[in-house]
């Protein structure tokens, strides 16, 4: 196979590359990299991606690291298969990748610290900081109110149909959502919709299908 | 002649000066529209209207409204494509990809820490704030390891995403020009022979320094 996808599917950067791929049903292969053995500091690892972070990518020749980027890459490259996850007008394209970046800058910092003190601290029998969940709970909950404005406007954060700016946050979304975080969710109604209508694509069921093998 | 994109924000500020360096780099006319952050201008119900998280700059060209400057930037070079630095962000797929990964690289890994360091060195002893220590050295330290990554790639290419100056260099002036001139930590940069190197080639280009003279004398009234 000519696609590869380096990384643990637990990972929240490898899943927004998995569900991407799903979406544009393509296949792939998933090399799973030993994290706890430090694997992704090591070589072959960090020659395809220097940070040291997963996930890294290959597609024949090419190799890529950042998941935004090489979720971009499969969206242009491959657009004539599976569903469409770009607008095809120059505007719609500028508007969603504002979005793309509000995701980026805005809504991962807070979302992943989340994810980490709520979910992934407990199944590393670590203790949950609960100043951090406070702190960050309010954040969430002020950029939710603009997501709630914005998601009013239009069904999805790009437009009327659902794109990579959706997408992205799904990892997030799919972690926060068995948490007592979802009560954010929860008290938006556009925000709700929009959590329930991203984690309820057949692409996403069968990203997290992927992840319990 | 087409009107001139109209941005929002004080020069001063790094995500308003990455979306100058690209207007210049393309030969867009633009209009700077000043926002009073010290008056809170830019968390008033006008400007929440087309920055709703009341942050600068904002973007306005024709009917467009966008914000956050990575994407204005990409915008830009999508809308202007055929005029000032063509290859700017890339002519193919592929150039684009490897534009983007590094546009992502400075992002998310590049731009946290080195945005602290900038805030706490340069900007808290200006506006009289106490220095956090303990931030400045856990930055420092991450942002170290983000650099010796930079230092082996641009070892191997001389610019980022390879052998031409793009969006992805473009990217990372804003926050270097102050870590270099308006801190004690310039040796961050300059004592990394590849990415001293590359910092001397990237802000001597005409766009930057025409931003830092933006910067640095107040515009005409």
């Amino acid at each position: 196979m000519a696609i590869k996808v380096h990384g643990p599917m637990m990972s929240p950067a490898v899943m927004r590359v998995v569900a991407t791929l799903k979406e544009k049903d393509l296949d792939f292969e998933l090399v799973p990299v030993n994290m706890q053995a430090g694997d992704h500091k090591k070589e072959p690892f960090i020659s395809l991606n220097p940070f040291g972070q997963v996930p890294a990518f290959e597609d024949g020749d090419l190799k890529l690291f950042e998941s935004r980027a090489i979720t971009q890459y499969i969206a242009h490259t491959y657009a004539d298969k599976g569903n469409q996850l770009l607008p095809n007008d120059p505007k719609k394209m500028a508007i969603m990748s504002v979005w793309m970046e509000v995701e980026a800058q805005k809504f991962d910092p807070i979302g992943s610290k989340l994810g980490f003190e709520i979910v992934i601290k407990p199944m590393l029998g670590m203790v949950t900081d609960d100043a951090v969940v406070a702190e960050n709970e309010e954040k969430l909950g002020k950029l939710l109110d603009v997501y709630e404005s914005r998601l009013k406007e239009s069904k999805y954060l790009g437009g009327e149909s659902f794109t990579l700016a959706d997408l992205h946050h799904a990892p997030s979304l799919h972690y926060l959502s068995g948490s007592k975080v979802k009560s954010l969710f929860d008290a938006r109604p556009h925000v709700s919709a929009w959590v329930a209508d991203i984690l309820a694509r057949p692409a996403w069921s069968k990203t997290i299908e992927l992840s319990k093998h | 002649m087409a009107t001139p994109v109209k941005v929002y924000g004080p020069t001063l500020s790094t995500a308003v000066s990455r979306v100058l360096a690209c207007l210049l780099e393309k030969n867009v006319q633009f209009h700077l529209i000043p926002v009073n952050m010290a008056k809170g201008e830019h968390k008033k119900p006008d400007y929440l209207k087309i920055q709703p998280f009341g942050q600068v700059p904002a973007y306005q060209d024709e009917d467009i409204t966008l914000f956050e400057s990575r994407s204005i930037n990409r915008y830009i070079c999508d809308k202007y494509g055929s005029q000032g630095n063509k290859g700017l962000y890339g002519t193919n797929p592929l150039e684009k990809a490897s534009i983007d990964q590094w546009i992502e690289a400075e992002g998310q890994s590049f731009n946290p820490p080195s945005s602290v360091l900038v805030f706490q060195l340069a900007f808290a002893p200006r506006m009289k704030l106490k220095q956090d220590e303990n931030l400045i050295r856990q930055n420092e330290e991450k942002l170290k390891k983000v650099l010796d990554v930079y230092e082996k790639r641009l070892g191997d290419s001389q610019y980022l995403a390879g052998d031409e100056f793009t969006l992805a260099d473009l990217s990372h002036l804003p926050n270097i020009q102050y870590l270099v001139n308006g801190t004690d930590r310039a040796e961050l940069i300059t004592s990394r022979e590849n990415v001293g190197r590359w910092w001397g080639e990237i802000s001597s280009r005409e766009s930057w320094k025409k931003v830092v003279e933006m910067q640095t004398s107040p515009p005409p009234s």
